[in-house]
């Protein structure tokens, strides 16, 4: 099993489960294979194992069974201080009793590096996150975002093989956020280091990653490349988690070769993609994205309408949100942007709105319809 | 003039004054909030430490027995024998004194300036009291110079003349053991040195307890915050327990465990391991470990409220960067629990330096602490000066080490939780 991904995969999760109490699987057969200097980020719920993964990777938890690979090596039995992986965490545990210069030369020291080495080394990764001049205070004398990039240089001044991040932007406010987020992407085409990224913030995965693995339960519901997670969700799931998406529930009455035809709840026929529902007669969810519904019908024969009555509307700033209600009483976002092409509608007005067979898919049906 | 919106910034004067008011109003219901306290801490603390403090350079006894005595003697030159008249003033105050049964306590009070005092005072007071009055301004004098050869020594004259000073530093240097000498001055005191032996042992002493109370409370300080809450809950209850049982009835088991034929000797020889039993109990070694008890959860409870603090991804973040978990902890995790067990350190260290009951009931002779011998002075030799004397040098010597503390690890860096 490790032989087969040796030369592509420098990290390998093969079969890895996790129990705490004997009973319950957090983990349950968590298989990843990434490549070096992959971005590589575990999105889900809280509580959806994806942090255990990555303590599991760090070597702070124990694999119950399976095996962590790196370079074909396991790790499992390798204690934390010998996986040569750096790691961020979210209240970033920069040691207080330390200067900046103390706390980056730290991994270095035990590395028994020449002194000289050191402080060049300090001073370089120093500039790197901007902070020349700054070597000598303490960790309380910085603010969020300065102290978010030493634990950065820190984990990084080393070179380990792999970079852990968990929640390391989660205690800063939303535009240190995104400022972060850039910083990071910055350092890591320039330094082209391998990361295992943990977040519960779907913005944040979209914008960063090369691949997401979405978690919820134990399980990897999908691992894919951003556009593809938002616009082929495998299931339900991700598509409810990863942004917004109208349920439009039907049965399907149809299959051809990448298409199936639906018959909505109210009545109405529609055509969709395929996804990981395709037997004539099953239950189904259609999902389709609000930025995708439209109120024109420019788009001829092949578009899919439905009825659908006006509720009310809220002004978000760069796009209108419209919230509709269809005969049979599922609720219906629309994001419109906000340039002069968004409509007035009157109280309970009854509007046609329409979408693209290829912007929506067949999707899995709960057993419990979720109708408000 | 000021531009519109200026005026519209600024105070007005009657504005000003109403804030003004309302401020003041908020403060005197703070005060009266506080109040209790204070005063609470005025009489219990203050007041009581003040008097202490004056009570140890303020001593009116003697002058108040022999005030024209005293009056005269302060014109002597203090060679040879005083004056006529200060002998015949001296006769007649004790002539008094006598009448009014109160020699006894002049007797006691020169027995402190001038051993051996206590018995000549009253055998000389109870001679000139079957002399009458003329006869005592005739033969009073000689009377006095014939009943005991002490009276003719000019050193007991000077030493009656100090202890007739109001306010005195004397007690300060019998508590430092010296004295003062006519001929050499200040000098280290001849007879007996027992309070500087005192203050350092009992400074030694309480330097082992706090040094047991850190080696034995750091680990299961370590434990307990290891432990996931409501565990740690239950066994601080267990840390806590002792200090729900009296005090007395903790020092008195240990007065059955150590005694020579106590559950610990019995077991010792019981088993074979020693022939003879050992003598633990009024030893100082009685003293360090009843007192170490003792004292064990105020070194716990601020290391245990500090390291629970800590976040265990700062040990996991040792571990990443590279460390072992023993240098890890040693570099990272020991330097931030330093508030704590310098919060423990003082609070053990101070309590234990002027501990007085459990040293007093297994410590012996050999297990006595300073507050041991300011006791023995409040109630056994009724030397409260001496007492208040060897007290504020006590409070003294805690705020040296409390500065020197201060100066070398920084009292700021003290944490209880």
């Amino acid at each position: 099993m490790a032989s087969h991904g040796a030369d592509t995969a420098f990290l390998t999760f093969s079969n890895v489960k996790k129990t705490y109490d004997q009973q319950t699987l957090v983990v349950k057969d968590f298989s990843l294979e990434v490549a070096r200097g992959e971005f590589i980020t575990l999105l889900g719920p809280s509580g959806s194992g994806k942090t255990t993964c990555l303590m599991m990777l760090a070597g702070f938890e124990d694999v119950t069974s399976g095996e962590i690979l790196i370079n074909g090596r396991n790790i499992t039995s390798i204690p934390p201080y010998r996986r040569n992986i750096g790691m961020v965490f979210q209240q970033y545990a920069l040691f207080p009793h330390m200067t900046l210069r103390e706390n980056l030369a730290y991994p270095l020291k035990l590395r028994k590096r020449p002194a000289a080495e050191i402080r060049a080394r300090v001073d370089e990764y120093l500039a790197l996150v901007e902070l020349q001049g700054f070597a000598g205070r303490y960790p309380a004398q910085l603010s969020g975002g300065q102290r978010q990039r030493v634990a950065l240089a820190r984990a990084l001044i080393f070179a380990p093989d792999i970079v852990l991040m968990d929640e390391p932007l989660g205690a800063l406010d939303k535009k240190l956020r995104e400022q972060m987020q850039f910083e990071i992407k910055r350092l890591h085409a320039q330094l082209e280091f391998t990361v295992i990224y943990v977040t519960h913030d779907q913005t944040e995965a979209l914008t960063m990653s090369d691949r997401i693995a979405v978690f919820n339960e134990g399980v990897v519901q999908q691992c894919a490349p951003p556009n593809v997670l938002y616009e082929r969700p495998a299931n339900l799931f991700v598509a409810d988690f990863i942004g917004e998406s109208n349920k439009l529930g039907g049965v399907i009455e149809a299959v051809e070769a990448d298409s199936v035809s639906v018959r909505l709840d109210d009545g109405t026929r529609v055509r969709t993609l395929k996804a990981n529902r395709t037997t004539p007669g099953a239950a189904t969810t259609v999902s389709v994205r609000p930025e995708k519904l439209t109120f024109t019908d420019r788009l001829g024969a092949v578009g899919n309408r439905i009825q659908a009555r006006f509720v009310d509307r809220h002004y978000v700033g760069e796009f209108i949100r419209y919230h509709f209600t269809t005969a049979g009483g599922t609720p219906l976002v629309v994001k419109s942007l906000n340039d002069g092409s968004a409509p007035h509608l009157r109280a309970r007005e009854e509007v046609t709105l329409a979408w693209l067979p290829e912007d929506s898919q067949a999707l899995d049906r709960p057993a419990v319809a979720t109708t408000p | 003039m000021p531009s519109r919106s200026a005026l519209l910034h600024a105070l007005t004067a009657g504005e000003a004054r109403q804030a003004a008011v309302v401020r003041r109003r908020k403060r005197l219901l703070a005060l009266a909030f506080v109040l209790p306290l204070l005063l609470f801490i005025l009489l219990s603390f203050v007041v009581p430490i003040g008097s202490m403090l004056w009570r140890s350079l303020y001593h009116p006894a003697v002058a108040e027995m022999i005030p024209h005595t005293l009056v005269e003697l302060r014109q002597w030159d203090g060679q040879g024998l005083p004056g006529e008249p200060a002998l015949q003033r001296f006769v007649e105050e004790l002539y008094a004194l006598n009448r009014e049964r109160q020699s006894g306590r002049l007797a006691e009070e020169f027995n402190r300036a001038y051993a051996g005092m206590s018995s000549v005072v009253k055998s000389t007071a109870r001679r000139l009291g079957r002399l009458d009055e003329p006869a005592l301004a005739t033969e009073g004098v000689a009377t006095l110079l014939d009943s005991h050869a002490n009276w003719r020594k000019p050193e007991l004259w000077r030493a009656i003349e100090r202890a007739g000073r109001v306010y005195t530093y004397d007690y300060y240097l019998t508590a430092l053991d010296l004295e003062v000498d006519a001929e050499q001055g200040l000098r280290v005191r001849q007879d007996t040195q027992i309070y500087l032996q005192l203050y350092a042992k009992t400074l030694k002493l309480a330097l082992v307890i706090t040094l047991l109370c850190a080696l034995l409370g750091y680990p299961l300080a370590y434990y307990l915050a290891s432990l996931p809450e409501h565990r740690a809950n239950l066994l601080l209850v267990l840390v806590l327990l002792p200090f729900w049982t009296s005090l007395l009835v903790r020092t008195t088991a240990w007065i059955a465990l150590l005694q020579t034929n106590g559950v610990i000797n019995t077991l010792l020889t019981g088993s074979g391991l020693l022939d003879q039993p050992l003598e633990m109990l009024y030893t100082s070694f009685a003293t360090v470990v009843a007192m170490t008890h003792i004292l064990l959860p105020f070194m716990i409870l601020p290391l245990y409220s500090v390291m629970r603090g800590i976040d265990p991804s700062y040990l996991r973040a040792a571990l990443s960067l590279g460390a072992r978990p023993l240098p890890a902890f040693a570099r990272i995790y020991f330097p931030m629990t330093l508030p704590g067990l310098s919060a423990g350190t003082l609070l053990v260290f101070i309590i234990s330096v002027g501990y007085y009951i459990t040293p007093a009931l297994v410590g012996g002779t050999d297990g006595q602490m300073i507050s041991n011998i300011i006791a023995f002075h409040m109630q056994r030799s009724n030397n409260w000066e001496l007492a208040a004397a060897l007290g504020s040098l006590l409070l003294a010597l805690i705020l040296l080490l409390y500065w020197l503390y201060d100066r070398l690890v920084g009292a700021g860096n003290i944490r209880l939780g």
